[in-house]
């Protein structure tokens, strides 16, 4: 009895947020899905040209493409902030919470505008290069998938840093000794006992960083000047400029239910109260 | 084969420790303490939580630097050798295995790091999974495991390399009594088998005079004795040991005189007759007695034996034997300890005699 009234009081206290999630997102997505199948007529037929239009199998693609990238550098970038983090002095554990944090503190916008005033062909990289005579023609660091991809990384390492550093706080600690007393290198422990004591954390860190990139719109939108669309990109397109609500409304049901499958498969590798660390 | 060795022949190494010292800011852990640790010995560090026995074990390890002193292994300056390069066998408390690797795995992580060929590394594990009783849960991760497999794929883990030390912090400390029991005996049986050289930290102080050929007893950073199980507990060198080995009776004595081998002095009315086992600077000293060297009888007992009256306050039964307390006329307490089997009950308040043999009692310093 007293179990089940703490359990209600707690619902109410989640109350308010559910009936936002309810209003704002389940309601209007339940309309999204109902403009897939009806727009412009009843049917299947926007998920049938889903399958078979070119362009957009490309923008899938691509979006594909860029995430796994995007994932890759994220992890690997995490990792070394997350090792300081936890391992470092206590200089370089500040150091790293400020790598950590700052970006948290700056919108995306103004990350995506910085990205780019770095890697345009008139921006601080290109000009430097080019004023030292490394390079006579600028580089192509932006407005193309290696700008997004740059851009995205960087915005996504907070994400990946928090669950890597909680598996990496957890190992215990005598496990790293007794390694070393049985004469083991640190190379050795590094990558036999610490990292895959830490795969909980990769595995979880890399579905958020995957399930957050296949959702950007910012970033590549600004970062990829058009030419390298991705799917949330693509639904804005055909929703805002050419009046083709039904595909865009498909697009974005198979992307949720991407998503929402991705979600599924890390519920069962990692508990939610680990990514947060 | 010159390297394949077999069980009993281990290289056992002999270490001594000279004034090592050891401070954390202003705490002093390690006050200069000096100990030779010899072949093949089980030696137990015996002492209360923050007497230093861990540190000095760390030392040993390697994990920790000294402050001060040295350390030599068979004549060699070891005290600058990082941990991984000393090679000792180490049982951590709590067992410390890889939680990612199987039984087999875990056994077989030394083997892999000292580069040996992998049907090398097949065989001893082997035969390290058989001398430790794990046949049938090589597969298992420790997670699979009770507390008391664990603990013997962490001995067979620390063992399987053939070190010439093995070091053991609080092993057992996780364990239920019976398993507890059933892992002393395993260990004291593995001793035998490699002829290494132990050392085993402990605060129980049954266990190390169970397992040990000798016991040091630590307190505040300091080595307080050093001896065999017996001579610690029966010819202790000052109060602390004497109070952390076990129970003990304590009778204030007045006009100690000393007498060759032996020191006489007063209790209440009567002369108190002991070993002189320390040399005694005042003259101010207890009468120090273990419970079960004690009698109790109707009449006193007198051929060789000291003999004081007392009333009983009352009885603990223990099954095996049973505990009476007792007051002396000048109101010490006392604790005698009795074989249940042997002896009719004592009934509570009656005045009775305790006594005891000459050569069990000992004199220590008051205070001290």
């Amino acid at each position: 009895m007293i179990g089940k009234t703490i359990t209600s009081r707690k619902i109410l206290l989640l109350a308010p947020l559910l009936l936002f999630l309810g209003l704002a997102y389940v309601v209007p997505f339940l309309g999204v899905v109902r403009w897939s199948f009806t727009m412009p007529e009843v049917g299947l037929g926007q998920y049938r040209a889903l399958m078979t239009d070119p362009l957009v199998q490309s923008v899938f693609i691509r979006t594909l493409r860029i995430c796994l990238i995007v994932t890759a550098a994220v992890l690997v970038t995490a990792y070394a902030i997350a090792y300081v983090w936890v391992r470092g002095s206590s200089v370089q554990r500040m150091l790293a919470e400020f790598c950590i944090l700052v970006p948290f503190w700056i919108s995306v916008l103004t990350r995506a505008f910085g990205w780019l005033a770095m890697l345009s062909n008139r921006g601080l990289i290109n000009t430097w290069l080019q004023s030292a005579g490394v390079i006579s023609e600028p580089l192509a660091l932006a407005r193309n998938e290696l700008g997004v991809i740059i851009g995205m990384t960087h915005f996504l390492i907070p994400f990946a840093v928090f669950p890597i550093a909680s598996a990496m706080r957890s190992i215990d600690e005598r496990v790293l000794l007794a390694a070393r007393g049985m004469g083991a290198s640190r190379t050795r422990i590094f990558w036999t006992v610490f990292v895959p004591l830490t795969y909980g954390g990769l595995i979880g860190a890399a579905l958020i960083v995957f399930v957050f990139a296949l959702g950007f719109f910012v970033t590549p939108a600004i970062l990829g000047g058009g030419r390298s669309v991705m799917v949330a990109e693509l639904v804005y397109l055909r929703i805002f400029q050419s009046p083709d609500w039904g595909l865009g409304a498909a697009i974005s049901v198979v992307l949720v239910l991407f998503i929402g499958a991705l979600l599924a498969l890390m519920r069962r590798f990692i508990k939610p109260a680990h990514l947060i660390g | 084969m010159p390297q394949s060795m077999q069980p009993g022949d281990a290289k056992a190494a002999e270490i001594k420790a000279v004034s090592i010292g050891k401070t954390f800011g202003a705490f002093h852990a390690l006050k200069n303490l000096s100990l030779d640790i010899g072949r093949g010995e089980f030696l137990t560090l015996l002492g209360p939580s923050g007497s230093g026995k861990t540190t000095f074990l760390m030392i040993l390890a390697g994990f920790t630097a000294p402050t001060t002193g040295r350390l030599v292994m068979d004549g060699k300056d070891i005290t600058d050798v990082p941990a991984e390069d000393r090679s000792y066998g180490m049982v951590f408390q709590g067992y410390a295995l890889f939680p990612h690797l199987t039984v087999e795995q875990n056994i077989a992580f030394p083997l892999k790091v000292r580069g040996r060929s992998s049907a090398d590394v097949k065989r001893k594990v082997g035969e390290m999974v058989e001398r430790v009783g794990l046949i049938g849960h090589e597969k298992k991760l420790p997670a699979k495991l009770s507390g008391g497999q664990q603990q013997r794929v962490a001995l067979a883990r620390a063992l399987v390399f053939e070190p010439s030390v093995l070091l053991l912090d609080e092993p057992f400390s996780a364990l239920d009594k019976n398993l507890r029991e059933m892992m002393q005996q395993e260990v004291k049986r593995l001793h035998q088998e490699t002829g290494t050289t132990f050392v085993f930290v402990t605060h129980d102080q049954s266990e190390a005079l169970a397992l040990s050929s000798r016991v040091a007893i630590f307190n505040h950073g300091e080595l307080l004795q050093v001896g065999k199980p017996q001579d610690v507990y029966e010819r202790p060198s000052n109060r602390f040991v004497a109070e952390f080995l076990g129970e003990i009776n304590l009778l204030p004595l007045d006009t100690v005189e000393l007498n060759g081998e032996t020191a006489a002095g007063k209790f209440e009315d009567r002369t108190i007759v002991l070993n002189k086992s320390i040399t005694l600077a005042g003259k101010k000293a207890v009468a120090a007695v273990r419970p079960e060297h004690m009698f109790i009888s109707a009449s006193p007992q007198t051929s060789d034996c000291n003999a004081i009256t007392c009333r009983v306050e009352g009885a603990t039964y223990f099954g095996a034997s049973t505990k009476y307390h007792l007051r002396t006329r000048s109101g010490t307490s006392l604790a005698v300890s009795m074989p249940t089997a042997s002896t009719s009950p004592i009934a509570p308040q009656s005045d009775v005699w305790v006594s005891w043999p000459v050569h069990q009692g000992f004199l220590l310093p008051d205070g001290g």
